[in-house]
């Protein structure tokens, strides 16, 4: 489960001014421009490289830590199926996280390294799951829309150009449409069911529309935008396409059961297009930094985490034992 | 912590007390190799860390073997693959154009009906 990766200024600016070995940066864009595939062997500007390390790891602490809101239901599913389904989602995201990190990995930064950043606070997750899952409609909601979105984003990104990340994602994405379909499954289950499942289900959706909205980052003319990462397929839509895509595929999902999202504006325009209220990027901008409901609980956890499996690792680690990054 | 999670109360997790990440300690890094079915070749399909060879296949399992069919899995330590460079990839460009490997290649059936018409063979 993840958002979309957006760029600073700095970024941007370093991004206008490559300075590569002209010859080997065309072969390398002209590779990409044929729809081949780069490995970890190839040649790659240091920019590339750097973009998609924070891009990948981003995603892989966003599993990781993802599965957190949801993992707290599983000692109170409702019944024995949904445990069984609850269980199996959340290992799914931890093992999306393991193919995540392997993917990073293979461009050069350490999987202890990417931990370590986690914790420090110097790398990011999705800002999403800086949010709590109240009741267990949270769940279904998460399952359905959180995933949904999810998957938008990470479709777009398998045909990107960097064959490793390539790989996790179709896999990702695989497992993911049965995170949909379960996630799905609860929410009609419980729009369909008591006066009092719908009231809990609607309260959901009323809670999780505007970190939904928030969750492909802020809006195309004030974020930072770069032609050389869409160039070199390291990003492939832009933030306003892929929550319009969004909304188009999952809107009517919802108004179908008779739920509502807490927005009178949210209408689809005459040329095609979602429009929704502003869902106030200042707060989304507070919770990038540290603001949100659930941000001291998430990194809390993580670090308790190492810290109590670490006399674990410390009889398992064989001393001197070089860091070998995965082959592909 | 204040948490909506009971496990979570229960931890009483402090904030920001923590030993770095040891990033010089590594496990060892192991290549996965699947095989979906009985009779069919073990393909790549990623990398795990593991202290032993036992811990990597149990690992594997986990990651590679939720869902579809598994009927075996290899792990190889990564640093014993030995590999050609990427950027040598051109020597094998002009093997597609090595035709005389190829069955179609050879095709003598007009050779035959030519030389059938000219000798009146039955």
């Amino acid at each position: 489960m993840y958002g979309n990766t957006n760029i600073t200024e700095e970024d941007a600016k370093r991004l206008n001014t490559i300075d590569e070995d002209p010859i080997k940066l065309a072969q390398f864009e002209d590779r990409i421009t044929r729809g081949e595939k780069i490995e970890p062997g190839d040649w790659m500007p240091k920019e590339y490289r750097k973009q998609l390390i924070r891009m990948i790891e981003q995603h892989a602490h966003s599993e990781i830590v993802g599965a957190l809101p949801e993992g707290t239901w599983i000692t109170r599913a409702p019944n024995f199926r949904r445990k069984l389904a609850l269980i199996a989602k959340v290992q799914d995201e931890i093992g999306h996280g393991q193919l995540l990190y392997s993917a990073a990995e293979t461009l050069g930064k350490t999987r202890e390294q990417m931990l370590e950043d986690l914790l420090n606070g110097k790398s990011k997750y999705s800002n999403i799951f800086n949010y709590p899952a109240e009741t267990w409609a949270d769940v279904a909601v998460i399952g359905f829309l959180v995933d949904g979105a999810a998957i938008v984003n990470q479709v777009i990104n398998s045909k990107g150009s960097y064959g490793p990340y390539c790989r996790a994602l179709e896999r990702i994405c695989y497992e993911e449409s049965f995170h949909l379909k379960q996630g799905h499954d609860n929410v009609v289950y419980l729009a369909t069911g008591t006066k009092k499942q719908r009231a809990m289900l609607q309260d959901a959706i009323n809670r999780w529309y505007r970190p939904l909205l928030h969750f492909f980052g802020p809006p195309d003319r004030t974020s930072q935008h770069s032609e050389k990462l869409m160039k070199w397929k390291v990003k492939l839509a832009s933030n306003d396409d892929m929550r319009n895509q969004f909304l188009d595929q999952y809107v009517p999902k919802i108004w179908e059961l008779g739920i509502t999202f807490p927005d009178p504006n949210l209408k689809k325009n005459d040329a095609g297009i979602w429009e929704f209220s502003d869902p106030d990027w200042d707060e989304f901008k507070r919770v990038i930094n540290g603001g949100g409901p659930c941000n001291s609980e998430r990194l809390a956890v993580r670090k308790y985490a190492e810290e109590a499996g670490r006399w674990v690792r410390n009889a398992l680690t064989a001393k001197n034992e070089k860091y070998v990054a995965p082959l592909a | 912590m204040n948490s909506l999670d009971p496990r979570i109360k229960r931890l009483h997790l402090k904030k920001d007390e923590t030993e770095p990440v040891h990033t010089n300690s590594h496990l060892v890094t192991w290549e996965v190799f699947h095989q979906d079915k009985r009779g069919k070749q073990h393909a790549h399909v990623g990398a795990v860390h593991a202290s032993s060879p036992e811990l990597a296949l149990i690992m594997a399992k986990e990651v590679f073997g939720r869902r579809g069919k598994t009927t075996n899995l290899w792990v190889v330590k990564t640093s014993d693959v030995f590999t050609f460079q990427t950027e040598d990839e051109d020597m094998f460009e002009t093997t597609p154009e090595k035709t005389f490997r190829d069955p179609a290649d050879y095709k003598v059936r007009d050779r035959i009906e030519k030389y059938r018409n000219t000798a009146k063979v039955i």
